[in-house]
């Protein structure tokens, strides 16, 4: 059967499973938006500027565990799309970006809107492709898709030029496909796992480290058959969070430059840390050299080159962390590790790193515990970049899986809404919100017309501290109180969320914190509510850059509060 | 950090645009330290071989192979080392021979086993393969005739036919 490009590219898309992609039409992709309308059963979200559609991709991937995709044109559209790309390449998100190209006789002549995008994004993808006849779209896309979605998962572009989406080709689709150059190792090596079961039975003091990767492969239920069958704490990287019940006993939080200091501390008493699904990410660990000086290191992951890239490891494991922690709670032995827990839970008491001042003042702290514990249970939480991050991570306190959406390596501000977007349209039963800083918030806020014209719940809540915050606490603590370049002029969000046709809240009091979330939540569409909070609160503990994690900056609290 | 030293590193590679691209910017991108890269077709149809040589410590070492292997197109990595491989470098070099001291020149060429490929009245152009220390000193010997241009193709290296080339797996242990 012959069909043109455009068409054989959108049969390709319905056959790998697309229900939803979002994009952004011109010149160079028309083909494919021409041939578009025939294809209903693949739903578009037009966005409002390329980075959204990159985003919205990412969530909606990160929310369903599909392969997102995200269209662009060629030249700017291409280019906007590259934070979103990066962001999601980072933080191992399964992601095919389609992008149109120039003509083919056009290419290389600095045509109009031409961007060498394959050549922009080979160190940013995972693989990508330039497509330079109509008869490859097929085994390309098809290679796309397995690229992205195996092994750790990554971003694929593929760049299609506008006379490839014209021609007519014969149109198969591969049965099979035929990578000699990729072979992801899902396996874990036997010896290996015994070794490392060997180091867990003989621990006194292990820690579980959960990442990414325990979400990415679905390993939500073999974590905590192995956390409780040898009582092992388990700790999480901010990418980590909710692959493990908040309300779980053996369940510490966070670790790392913001996380508990009760965790960071016990890194340096740990004579085990079982990394799973993790990459050691500086952020995380600290110094790297000063990381766990006590402990024999274990080190589960998908990707290969993760492992002694960072830090040592003495147990490398190469595989599916699903796949490896199958057979590694075989080996293990149920353990009793009570010294070691009640050592935790008197760090955690003597130091605690979530207390909120009873002064009546309104603390971001406030708002975002109170979102916590307003929201039901199908929930999905999207944040930005900053503080109001760190403090959504901090005081994380939900036992559904995978509802913690957040931009881990890239730290891309303006990520939870239109990452939001892409929850939302995975799950369209649960209730999805945005949480983002008043400067985030800033830097997308334009995809409220794409909620609003497609009817997208989405509730977001503006942290409004009038900071850039982290910046400014960065500027007094290490930069000798120096406020430069971040006050910011805000706009009345009221009336922002009024002139797209959403209702808007203001909350500047403790009391209204909880009425409104709940007001927000009873409006049958998206809302938006801005929370104007204390300017000037500090996000502790904290790391000081550079510093290793014995050297945590705890919180600072009332004697009173210290057990 | 273990002792940085020269490594060569025989990739094989599926012959698609852009894949020397690939390879370039994963160096520059990681900061890995790369000496030569010399690209060619190999045996198979559709494969190329390229010979790396990089400078890095064992860890380095391990990095490079490994982010290597994440490359779609890169199919097998092999670490030569010098006793079991054979390792040549191909070199053309332009001196100023005017005839008085073309005599002195030539005994030099013969010493290293080079050729000479092509002459003009005041110059020569030498063509010697072998190894990078044996192609510098060459070039050192010939400097003080001066000389007018060097190029070179960077190391291309096969292990012996005796021995297996050691196919550096990424540890997956």
């Amino acid at each position: 059967m012959k069909l043109r490009g455009a068409q054989i590219l959108a049969e390709c898309l319905v056959r790998e499973g697309v229900e939803v992609i979002f994009g952004y039409p011109g010149g160079a992709i028309l083909p494919f938006y021409h041939y578009l309308p025939e294809y209903p059963q693949i739903k578009h979200i037009l966005v409002r500027h390329e980075q959204g559609a990159g985003h919205a991709a990412d969530g909606y991937a990160r929310a369903s565990g599909k392969v997102g995709v995200a269209v662009a044109t060629s030249g700017p559209g291409a280019t906007n799309l590259v934070t979103a790309i990066v962001n999601a390449q980072m933080d191992s998100v399964p992601m095919v970006v389609i992008t149109g190209q120039v003509p083919r006789a056009m290419i290389g002549k600095d045509a109009f809107q031409e961007t060498d995008v394959t050549g922009i994004t080979l160190p940013i993808t995972k693989h990508n492709y330039l497509v330079l006849d109509a008869a490859d779209i097929p085994r390309v896309i098809r290679e796309a898709f397995y690229i992205a979605g195996s092994g750790r998962p990554g971003v694929v572009l593929v760049d299609i030029p506008r006379d490839v989406l014209q021609e007519e080709a014969e149109f198969h689709y591969p049965e099979s496909i035929d990578l000699p150059g990729y072979q992801p190792t899902v396996q874990g090596h036997v010896a290996q796992i015994r070794k490392a079961a060997d180091l867990i039975n003989r621990s006194e003091r292990p820690l579980i480290i959960a990442g990414h990767g325990i979400i990415l492969s679905g390993a939500y239920a073999e974590l905590r058959e192995l956390a409780e069958k040898a009582q092992i704490p388990v700790v999480n990287t901010l990418l980590g969070i909710s692959n493990f019940p908040a309300s779980h006993y053996l369940y510490q939080g966070m670790m790392g430059m913001h996380g508990m200091y009760h965790i960071n501390v016990a890194t340096n008493e740990a004579d085990l840390i079982i990394g799973l699904g993790i990459r050691f990410d500086d952020r995380a660990m600290g110094r790297f050299k000063d990381f766990a000086p006590k402990a024999k290191i274990i080190h589960v992951d998908i990707d290969p080159a993760e492992i002694g890239k960072n830090v040592r490891c003495d147990v490398p494991i190469v595989g599916d962390v699903k796949q490896v922690l199958r057979v590694l709670i075989k080996y293990v032995q149920p353990g009793n590790r009570t010294p070691w827990l009640n050592r935790l839970d008197e760090m955690r008491r003597r130091y605690p790193s979530l207390h909120i001042p009873d002064d009546g003042r309104l603390w971001s702290t406030y708002v975002i515990k109170t979102i916590y514990e307003v929201t039901p249970e199908n929930a999905y939480f999207t944040t930005g970049v900053g503080q109001h991050q760190m403090w959504a991570a901090q005081y994380f306190c939900r036992d559904k899986p995978n509802c913690f959406i957040t931009s881990g390596g890239l730290g891309t501000m303006g990520f939870a809404l239109p990452a939001a977007i892409g929850v939302k349209l995975a799950r369209p039963d649960a209730v999805v919100w945005a949480i983002e800083g008043d400067g985030g918030f800033q830097m997308t806020m334009y995809e409220l017309a794409t909620c609003v014209e497609n009817r997208i719940d989405v509730k977001i809540a503006v942290i409004n501290n009038g900071y850039l915050g982290m910046v400014r606490q960065w500027q007094q603590l290490f930069y000798n109180n120096r406020y430069s370049a971040v006050a910011l002029f805000n706009p009345d969000y009221v009336k922002l969320a009024e002139a797209y046709g959403i209702p808007g809240f203001r909350v500047s009091s403790r009391e209204e914190v909880a009425p409104t979330v709940e007001a927000a939540l009873a409006c049958p569409g998206p809302a938006l509510i801005e929370f104007q909070v204390e300017q000037e609160e500090n996000c502790f503990p904290m790391v000081p850059p550079g510093a290793a994690l014995s050297e945590t900056i705890p919180l600072p609290v009332p004697e009173v509060v210290r057990q | 950090m273990t002792e940085v030293k020269k490594h060569t590193i025989v990739a094989l590679v599926q012959d698609q645009p852009g894949v020397l691209n690939r390879i370039s910017s994963l160096f520059r991108r990681r900061m890995f330290n790369i000496d030569s890269l010399a690209v060619g077709p190999s045996e198979r149809p559709g494969l190329s071989r390229l010979t790396l040589v990089i400078k890095a410590d064992a860890d380095g070492l391990e990095q490079v192979v490994k982010q290597l292997y994440k490359l779609i197109d890169v199919i097998k990595i092999s670490e030569l080392d010098e006793e079991t491989s054979v390792q040549r470098e191909l070199a053309l070099i332009k001196v100023s021979a005017p005839a008085p001291v073309r005599a002195e020149i030539i005994p030099i060429i013969d010493i290293f086993r080079a050729k000479i490929i092509d002459v003009a009245p005041d110059a020569l152009i030498i063509e010697a393969t072998g190894t990078e220390d044996k192609i510098d000193a060459l070039i050192s010997l010939l400097r003080s005739y001066g000389i007018q241009e060097v190029v070179r193709t960077g190391r291309v290296a096969m292990s012996r036919a005796s021995a297996r080339a050691r196919a550096v797996q990424a540890r997956s242990a």
